[in-house]
């Protein structure tokens, strides 16, 4: 008779965990930032597929790892957000539940499925400047096990984490413009670059979410603007 | 929230259909509904001008012979650069309005690109074939739908049959129970390159004609201040005409009536 092979669960997991690490530690880092007229997200990104995507009114994301899971998130991101403001009321979708839904979803996966999401997530929502008890900006992390953690000032998934959190540690101010948070950005995710400070507009991803539109904040900056506002430095 | 969902699409009307049907604007399971008891909408109109396309409606809702609303809205950006106007049935077409708004919004952040003005209209002559069993209970969605063509850089507009029929009308259409006597008007007034003032004057002068012709269509109300809804449609995006723009132009509507001419 053949015996099964044992594994330990806390065996699995760390087997699961060291493998999703793996794949998510050698992408590029995104790194969002909370400045005076919102949340700013850049992405070290030279292809047309975006990392950084519209999700509600107030609220983006962003996904390191493999494209096909984070997008994947991405939209169902987009479904449940919009299910729930057709079936409440725009204001109820809010970046928390969205966050909170997330690390559901993607530790179901890791505990459930052979293979973990190899991914990590940022949820950035801006402040509401109608409602008394919204003014303040969200950023959320997920991890590819689900482990969720909130952030104030700035929020780094991929890559060489540790670094850019180190830089952004030493050199982030509070109530930045947007001209000086996209270059701060890009600087961050220089320092955490193994190939030296060479990102430019065509080499960033850069979007915002801008708390002085009306309605839906979200807006990606073309290349052109970027390549004005990191000129202006 | 569920990773792998059972709907992959781009569609949020078909997202609900598939994930959330209780949701659905389902109006079929009526039976035979006591129409009168129900508000309708009644005049809408569009028309090009020079800019764009001017989408207008007026304010009220009727149900039987009694107001159901004198100030509900039936004019709706359903997104930057489009406008549906309803007439019909008010529970089941602002829905349906809503949903569209949705469905663009939802299409575009899921694709990360808007869809095509003639792919709008299209998605909403579909949505309307599929209200067509409450439709043959009285429950009709007729809507107007106008929009700017960013690609051919000019306004463009359908009207619609209940069986989800669409019709795209070169120049101006106007639909509801008053829709034949702003028609009517605007035949007469519309030049192809008007400019956004003398557009909206026409419109103005069209309601203020549906209004005397037909009962249920609500006129310019300047002792409640309820004025109609004109929405501008151009390259800019959708813009609300200013209520002080709508006065003055009823005014001089008012002013050569008084005079002995009629409303044209």
């Amino acid at each position: 008779m053949t015996m099964p092979f044992y594994a330990s669960p806390e065996q699995i997991m760390a087997d699961k965990a060291e493998f999703a690490r793996k794949g998510i530690s050698r992408g590029k880092s995104i790194v969002a930032l909370e400045f005076a007229g919102g949340v700013l997200l850049v992405a070290e990104n030279a292809t047309s597929l975006s990392k950084v995507g519209e999700i509600y009114d107030r609220i983006a994301f962003a996904g390191v790892g493999k494209f096909s899971e984070f997008d994947q998130l991405r939209k169902i991101g987009v479904r449940f957000a919009d299910t729930k403001g057709y079936a409440y009321s725009r204001e109820d979708v809010v970046g928390q539940a969205l966050a909170n839904a997330y690390s559901q979803a993607i530790g179901e996966v890791f505990t459930r499925e052979m293979k973990p999401l190899e991914i990590e997530i940022i949820v950035a929502e801006v402040g509401d400047d109608r409602w008394e008890d919204h003014r303040k900006n969200s950023l959320y992390r997920v991890n590819f096990d689900g482990f969720i953690s909130d952030h104030a000032n700035y929020c780094v998934i991929g890559g060489n984490v540790a670094d850019v959190e180190a830089w952004l540690g030493s050199n982030y101010q509070a109530g930045l413009s947007a001209g000086d948070a996209v270059r701060i950005g890009q600087k961050a995710l220089d320092s955490g670059s193994e190939r030296g400070s060479n990102l430019t507009e065509a080499t960033l991803e850069v979007c915002l979410l801008d708390r002085t539109r009306p309605g839906r904040k979200f807006t990606r900056l073309s290349v052109e603007e970027v390549r004005v506002m990191l000129d202006n430095g | 929230m569920d990773w792998r969902g059972n709907y992959q699409g781009s569609s949020f009307f078909e997202l609900l259909q598939v994930e959330q049907p209780q949701l659905m604007p389902n109006m079929s399971a009526m039976g035979q509904a006591p129409i009168d008891s129900i508000p309708h909408g009644t005049t809408v109109l569009a028309m090009r001008y020079e800019g764009g396309v001017l989408v207008a409606g007026d304010r009220l809702a009727t149900a039987g012979h009694s107001v159901a609303s004198r100030d509900v809205v039936k004019v709706f950006a359903t997104d930057n650069h489009s406008c549906m106007a309803i007439s019909g049935a008010a529970g089941p077409s602002i829905e349906m309005a809503k949903v569209l708004s949705v469905e663009l919004e939802h299409y575009e952040k899921i694709e990360g690109q808007a869809l095509e003005l003639d792919g709008k209209a299209n998605k909403l002559s579909q949505m309307i074939r599929q209200n067509l069993p409450a439709a043959m209970q009285g429950l009709a969605v007729v809507p107007l739908f106008a929009g700017f063509d960013l690609r051919r850089g000019s306004g463009r507009l359908w009207k619609f049959d209940i069986t989800g029929g669409r019709y795209e009308e070169a120049e101006f259409d106007a639909t509801g129970s008053g829709g034949i006597y702003a028609r009517e008007t605007i035949k007469q007034g519309w030049r192809s390159n008007m400019d956004q003032e003398s557009a909206t004057k026409l419109a103005v002068d069209a309601l203020t004609a549906a209004a005397d012709e037909d009962r249920a269509t609500g006129g310019i109300d300047l002792e409640r201040r309820i004025f109609p809804i004109v929405k501008l449609c151009s390259r800019a995006g959708v813009e609300d005409c200013l209520e002080a723009n709508i006065e003055s132009a009823y005014r001089d509507t008012l002013a050569r009536r008084t005079n002995g001419g009629s409303s044209s």
